[in-house]
């Protein structure tokens, strides 16, 4: 009996640290992940300026680069085509069919909040005005936040081409941020908006 | 359990006690580069699309 009791104890402390661990690899595991393919996508981007026809990019591909500066001046993560998980651990996902950065419609980009390096971590602190500047291969693109919004992870209205109006056609080039809320949880979305307010053509050298 | 596996390890103090690490050390990244990269997809905790 008291053999049985021990294993029990033991196995139960095992199992413990075992998922002590495990947020350890959530944490810091899956970062190192997302820094790997970053590095890989963003030296994409710059090898691709200029260079590339404009147009889709290929899923998996590199999109572009997000700057937020009011989360730090060394902010930047380069946005990878596509939402599925195997695209989301490598960084922020561009959803394929949406407008493409600063074309009339919407440019929807997830981010994650707490695994994989948790691009999008802060994204709660976005203030209307703030500005979220994307580096196209052809241009630089700033969006001013207009609002952000708590959703249910059911609501596709917020990445629709006019945020909320399903349907209607786009006269305006929007971008939607869109996250996991709260923290460590997957019950609803935290949602930002943004509308394109400066375009600056890239020299081509 | 521990106390099994303590007293079928080989040799004197010290090599129970290297033995001891190295069984630690391999568990760990048994876990870290096998079970949780298969696990963490089957967690939701951070679900970030929507539809």
């Amino acid at each position: 009996m008291r053999a049985i009791l021990r294993t029990i104890g033991e196995l139960s402390i095992t199992l413990g640290v075992v998922l002590l661990l495990f947020c350890a690899y959530l944490l810091w595991g899956t970062s190192a992940y997302t820094e790997r393919h970053q590095r890989i996508l963003q030296r994409q981007l710059e090898a691709e300026q200029a260079a590339k026809p404009l147009g889709k990019v290929e899923l998996g591909g590199a999109v572009a680069l997000i700057r937020i500066p009011r989360l730090g001046a060394s902010y930047k993560y380069a946005i990878v085509e596509g939402v599925e998980d195997e695209h989301l651990r490598q960084g922020p996902g561009h959803y394929p069919g949406s407008a493409q950065p600063g074309e009339v419609g919407n440019f929807v980009v997830s981010g994650h909040r707490t695994t994989y390096a948790a691009p999008f971590n802060r994204i709660d602190e976005l203030k209307k005005g703030d500005p979220i500047v994307v580096d196209a291969r052809e241009a630089r693109y700033t969006y001013q936040v207009t609002g952000t919004k708590i959703v249910e992870p059911t609501e596709v209205d917020v990445i629709e081409p006019v945020p909320g109006h399903p349907g209607r056609k786009a006269e305006k080039a929007v971008i939607t941020l869109s996250t996991c809320h709260p923290e460590y949880s997957a019950r609803q979305r935290l949602i930002v908006f943004g509308t394109l307010s400066k375009t600056e053509e890239r020299d081509v050298i | 359990m521990y106390a099994f596996i303590w007293r079928h390890l080989p040799g004197n103090l010290a090599a129970k006690l290297a033995g001891t690490l190295l069984l630690l050390v391999l568990a760990g990244l048994a876990l870290w580069y096998g079970v949780f990269p298969w696990l963490e997809p089957r967690v939701a905790l951070d679900e970030v699309t929507v539809g």
